[in-house]
């Protein structure tokens, strides 16, 4: 167990690694760091003299650990538009990408995984077939699209919800703000984690129902049924966990790139978090802002991979390999 | 043995399950119908449209912000009606399908070729290069398809002059959509040549002494092909999304060529003020779009499954 | 009174091209503490009379006609609740895989305490006791501790035990068993065997064995029904059935049995179920292609030869070398084959006889030792150019009929393929003139060479891989287990053609099997293998009547007895 824990450690390190080389890359040399940093009338001296400073002229290798080391501190130097440090920016928006992405995720989840074992297990039903189709049109419809015809549907021509923003939020330990002790707050939250949550929602529930029903085949629930296990025991006890293995790792995967997902779904409601801030960082090429976006998502999917594993790992007996005797 | 009957390619696919199984599902049908008069429709754009909605001879800013032909102010010539340009929405949909199409199929076509030759090096080579392979398409798969779509895209703007990013934008976006699809293709064709490369088929042929690349190409292939295709629609669906989306946030196509994300982009900021066909049609064209490839994909797969049989 | 009694079934599967009849008009009784054997090749329905009893036939399949009575009571037309009650608690099935027939995420106890409380609601605390009980009674060791275990940790006989003590554990009337020990090596299927007909006995169970091993029949059964195409077409006490049987379904089946004890000329009488192909023409080698200038060196002394041969797997891999673990699947493997000689390869699974083919056909790269092959060690040549010219000269014929050939290609091009390749034709049409006589000399017949694999049948399809063998005019065959996958009729007509052509074209065969008999049929010598290693080396009557190493021992009594089987129309060979 042990083992296996270092072992994916080292693979996160490698990959974390692999992702900051990259952004490194970007920030160095797409465009001229100094360029984007000072007016049109430094003089040459000038520039040089801060090009030096910045360290641009020491070899690759020396840079890419200054900016690795720096990365591990949370600093990401200065965005090119703003004039601010990166690291500021993005802590103003991080709980607001967080707070929306864990309610989606929820949802997704709470909803995705009962309805794929529902509709497996009733497969020939008139509702199954009715959620089948709902979840294509579910895959079909582009999150943006979604959002828009929420807001059509709620904001204006219902004028329940609100359409834009986050409502009122609170502060909580300095840096944190949350939506969710305010009704105005929480109000804002529905539209957006709703439309943010279909598409993993389908996908999951699609997934779920996949596995389930390759389950409901295999031999061992054959050899369950013939010893006169009833329906319940045999869906629920063997054939539920034995669909849910294989589902933890894609599972964990998907409710990862909602946090990525959430640039489209905050672009559509106007909604403060970090997935808006590098939408428009991607418009100005401000490459500092993009760098350090990548490596934030980077670090949370590593994470979440890392956690995924060893969940996997405590559920399935097989993998704890012992000879068989 | 009784004297056997050759059949020819049409004959064996009439008689085949997959036909079979089309034949009777009738939303199978429709969608395949679906599809092909929507591309129908793409492809002979300039020939259908009513209006050439980018001659800016012929746009006339009077007729901007004309509802759909059979509301009160409508007018027969703009059947569904005319956004803040004056330009008719129908043949805007028609030229933007075009755009989704064409950036959708080259971005399928890329993942493919870089997908499925990858895969078949991965699976028959086996050893280093496979684990270096996977690697590399494990920490792809860490990020979701929009996000490196968006680095490519974002990266190639600062890189790349700024005459020049009109011209290129359309090849950047192929690029970049088709990068982040390849690892399903290449990972669904490795697994399938890790079977199929254990079958004594293709022992069969190593002791005949048939060269590696010849198996791939003779033996492993086609019998990967399957799984690829049923792949290859839902990429398709999801590429044509992902290509709206980017146009919708506004770093996809150029606004000179319009898809039908920037359409919808477009009729947004008019949604509220009332002006709903110009988000809205855009919008029910790229739904239907995508609904009919997703019903094929499905059906494919399905009667692709030998399993279910 | 009968404790199951079947009348009449008949059991139909609708499909799109019609309806198939798999059960028709079957009647089989079975008395208790009585073990009735129901064999038939493939395709007989006789797996699907088992799923009916039992009320788990798969859909579309229904049963159109006939009762199923257990003692007096008509279970067939009951609710689909009370058929569940029956389930485990009046009547156990045992499936064949015992490697998938347990849910690998719960413990062994956890499976037989649900079992166990279910029909018998003892509680928690009694029917854990129980269950070790159970554990015990099927022979698996130290039970306490080993309740605690998960599937995979035991190995496959173990988990077949465990399995039956699942079936038993509710104390059934009756056993179903589908065949329980085809997916057994041969060493565990005899215990397996004896643990079932004992239980069977001692609780006075009623069991249904089907199967389609006649070794199976002979060992374990009290009465036989043959089947058939759905139906029954004989039916008796096993010594009249096997020894005496009358029906010419059953004696063309019985004929087609290797013996252990016997070696035939030919195998007699195995038309009944698939008409093998007239060869319509009689080949004249010394004018035909197929026997003209195999322009081969001639070579003095034997055509094979192996020098200490090493094959090393790794099990479990690692970054640093000295962290890998390796095992031995060929462990200094040496022996020779003469020409014209049938050389017999024989062991258990993972005894690495088909790691030895496979280093000899050059699909794997031995880790030491040396494949001389007609002189020349192959394992010296690097370059694949000069290593065609030996290719030409071995071919290999595999074990599945379903994965050997490829689905996508006609037939015509699956046997040419060779044929291009090494450029032994000078035009297309001579190259389709020798496929159609190669399709015609293994009785298929020319016309199958516009058709595709999966309009043939199993033993049909082998045939077809021995066409695309022999179309390199090889003089070395190399047989992987050729008819371990066939019904035993149709393995019998392979192995004929097999034994004829190897006279007529006076090939060299390394033929490999697990099947004894089989061996004992087809080869001049044999070379037994275990673990790697190779044990002993005889000419084959040497090694039957008089086997020198204990491991040979051990394997020789393992074999079924069959000498209850008839040996009516058979024809020694000369010795």
């Amino acid at each position: 167990m042990i083992s296996f824990i270092f072992k994916r450690l080292l693979q996160s390190v490698v990959v974390m690694l692999t992702v900051a080389l990259i952004a490194f890359a970007m920030f160095r040399f797409v465009g001229d760091p100094v360029n984007n940093m000072v007016g049109q009338d430094t003089t040459d001296t000038e520039r040089a003299a801060l090009a030096e400073s910045l360290g641009l002229n020491d070899p690759f290798i020396v840079q890419f650990g200054r900016f690795a080391f720096n990365a591990m501190r949370g600093d990401f130097g200065i965005s090119y538009k703003y004039r601010r440090p990166v690291s500021e920016l993005i802590l103003e928006r991080l709980s607001a990408t967080l707070e929306l992405s864990f309610v989606s995720a929820v949802l997704a989840l709470g909803l995705g995984v009962p309805l794929g074992v529902y509709t497996a297990l009733k497969s020939r039903g008139i509702i199954s077939k009715g959620i089948m189709v709902l979840s294509l049109m579910g895959v079909s419809l582009p999150t943006f699209l979604i959002g828009i015809l929420l807001i059509l549907l709620f904001g204006v021509v219902l004028r329940w919800l609100p359409t834009f923003g986050r409502g009122d939020v609170v502060d909580i330990y300095g840096w944190w703000t949350t939506g969710f002790l305010t009704v105005s707050g929480l109000k804002s939250l529905i539209l957006p984690s709703i439309t943010l949550a279909i598409f993993q929602l389908t996908l999951i529930m699609r997934l779920v129902r996949a596995e389930m029903l390759e389950v409901l085949r295999t031999d061992f629930v054959k050899f369950a049924r013939a010893r006169g296990l009833p329906d319940r025991a045999v869906h629920f006890k063997h054939a539920l966990k034995n669909t849910l293995v294989p589902v933890i790792t894609i599972t964990g995967l998907q409710l990862g790139a909602l946090i990525a997902f959430a640039i489209i779904t905050e672009s559509v409601f106007q909604w403060p978090g970090m997935g808006l801030l590098f939408i428009q960082a991607v418009a100005d090429v401000d490459i500092p802002i993009m760098a350090a976006y990548l490596v934030l998502i980077a670090f949370f999917f590593v994470v979440i991979n890392m956690v995924v594993d060893i969940l996997y790992y405590a559920v399935d007996p097989r993998l704890r390999a012992d000879a068989a005797v | 043995m009784e004297q056997a009957i050759e059949k020819s390619r049409m004959e064996r696919f009439l008689d085949s399950d997959l036909w079979h199984s089309f034949k009777r599902n009738p939303v199978a049908i429709i969608s395949l119908i679906v599809t092909v008069i929507v591309i129908a429709s793409a492809i002979f754009a300039p020939l259908i449209a009513p209006h050439d909605p980018f001659n800016l001879v012929t746009i006339d800013i009077m007729d901007a912000s004309v509802p759909p032909a059979w509301e009160a102010m409508g007018d027969p010539r703009f059947v569904l009606g005319t956004d803040d340009q004056g330009r008719d929405i129908f043949s805007t949909i028609l030229y933007g399908a075009r755009i989704s199409l064409i950036v959708g199929f080259s971005s399928v076509i890329f993942a493919m070729v870089v997908g499925i030759s990858l895969g078949l090096i991965s699976g028959y080579v086996g050893g280093r290069t496979d684990a270096f392979i996977m690697r590399i398409a494990d920490i792809q798969l860490s990020f979701p398809s929009i996000l490196i779509a968006l680095l490519i895209d974002g990266v190639a703007r600062g890189v790349v002059p700024k005459e020049m990013h009109t011209d290129l934008s359309i090849y950047v976006l192929i690029f970049a959509i088709g990068i982040s699809g390849w690892v399903q293709y290449a990972r669904t064709v490795r697994g399938s040549t890790l079977v199929e490369k254990n079958k004594e088929y293709v022992q069969a042929a190593r002791v005949i002494g048939i060269r590696p690349f010849t198996i791939l190409r003779r033996h492993v292939l086609p019998n990967v092909m399957g799984p690829v295709m049923v792949i290859a629609t839902i990429h398709l669906a999801l590429a044509i999304i992902t290509e709206a989306t980017l146009s919708f946030l506004g770093v996809g196509v150029p606004p000179t060529t319009p898809s039908l994300g920037t359409l919808i982009r477009i009729g947004n900021e008019y949604l509220f003020s009332g002006d709903w066909w110009i988000t809205i049609f855009p919008g029910l064209a790229l739904v239907i779009l995508v609904l009919a490839v997703n019903l094929l994909g499905d059906w494919l797969r399905d009667a692709l499954n030998p399993k279910l049989r | 009174m009968d404790l199951l009694n079947i009348k009449h079934l008949r059991i139909e599967f609708p499909s799109r091209h019609g309806t198939v009849v798999a059960v028709d008009d079957v009647t089989l009784t079975v008395q208790p503490g009585e073990v009735l054997g129901v064999v038939g090749e493939s395709g007989a329905g006789k797996s699907t009379i088992g799923n009916a009893v039992i009320g788990l036939l798969e859909p579309p399949g229904e049963m159109t006609e006939g009762h199923v009575l257990l003692k007096t009571e008509q279970i067939d037309t009951l609710s689909p609740e009370a058929k569940r009650k029956i389930r485990g608690r009046r009547i156990g099935m045992i499936f064949q895989d015992p490697l998938t027939s347990l849910d690998p995420l719960q413990t062994v106890e956890q499976q037989l305490v649900e079992t166990i409380d279910l029909h018998l609601k003892l509680g928690e605390k009694k029917s854990q006791e129980r269950a070790v009980d159970l554990l015990h009674q099927v022979g698996i060791p130290e039970p306490e501790h080993r309740i605690k275990n998960y599937p995979h940790q035991f190995s496959g006989g173990m988990r077949q035990r465990v399995v039956i003590a699942l079936a038993l554990c509710a104390e059934p009337e009756v056993i179903i068993a589908d065949e329980p020990t085809t997916a057994l090596d041969v060493s565990i299927q005899a215990q397996i065997l004896e643990l079932m007909r004992r239980l069977c006995k001692d609780k006075q169970v009623g069991m249904l064995i089907i199967t389609h091993d006649m070794g199976v029949i002979a060992d374990i059964t009290d009465r036989v029904a043959v089947m058939y195409r759905g139906k029954v077409v004989e039916e008796g006490t096993t010594e009249k059935i096997l020894g005496d049987p009358d029906h010419p379904y059953t004696q063309s089946l019985i004929s087609a049995v290797p013996r252990p004890d016997i070696r035939l000329k030919r195998f007699p009488m195995v038309n009944y179920i698939e008409e093998e192909g007239e060869r319509t023409k009689d080949l004249d080698l010394s004018t035909h292609w197929l026997g003209k200038v195999r322009d081969f060196d001639a070579v003095e002394g034997p055509l094979l030869s192996l020098k200490n041969l090493v094959m090393t797997f790794v099990t479990k891999p690692a970054f640093l070398k000295r962290n890998r673990i390796m095992f031995n699947a060929v462990d200094d493997v040496s022996f020779d084959i003469e020409q014209g000689e049938v050389f017999g390869l024989v062991g258990e699974s993972g005894s690495g006889k088909s790691t030895v083919a496979r280093m000899i056909s050059s699909l794997y790269a031995p880790a030491a030792g040396e494949v001389n092959f007609a002189g020349t060690d192959l394992t010296k040549i690097k370059s694949q150019n000069n290593l065609d010219y030996f290719r030409r000269q071995m071919q290999m014929i595999f074990q599945d009929p379903f994965s050997s050939l490829n689905g996508r290609m006609r037939v015509m091009d699956i046997i040419a393929e060779p044929i291009r390749f090494h450029k032994l034709a000078s035009s297309n049409r001579e190259v389709e003139t020798i496929v159609k006589d190669l399709l015609d000399h293994v009785g298929l017949g020319a016309q199958a060479s516009r058709r595709f694999p999966h309009e043939f049948s199993g033993g049909q399809r082998q045939r077809i891989s021995i066409a695309r063998a022999l179309a390199t005019r090889p003089r070395f065959l190399i047989c992987d287990e050729p008819t371990s996958a066939l019904d035993v009729s149709i393995q019998a007509q392979i192995l004929n053609l097999l034994k004829d052509l190897q006279e007529e074209l006076g090939l060299t065969m390394l033929f490999i099997s697990h099947d004894l008999p089989v061996i004992r049929q087809m080869c001049d010598r044999v070379g037994v293998m275990k673990m790697g290693k190779l044990v002993e080396v005889s000419a084959t009557e040497d090694l039957f009547e008089r086997p020198q190493a204990a491991y040979t021992k051990e394997l020789l009594d393992l074999m079924p007895r069959l000498d209850k089987l008839s040996h009516e129309g058979l024809e020694l060979e000369d010795a």
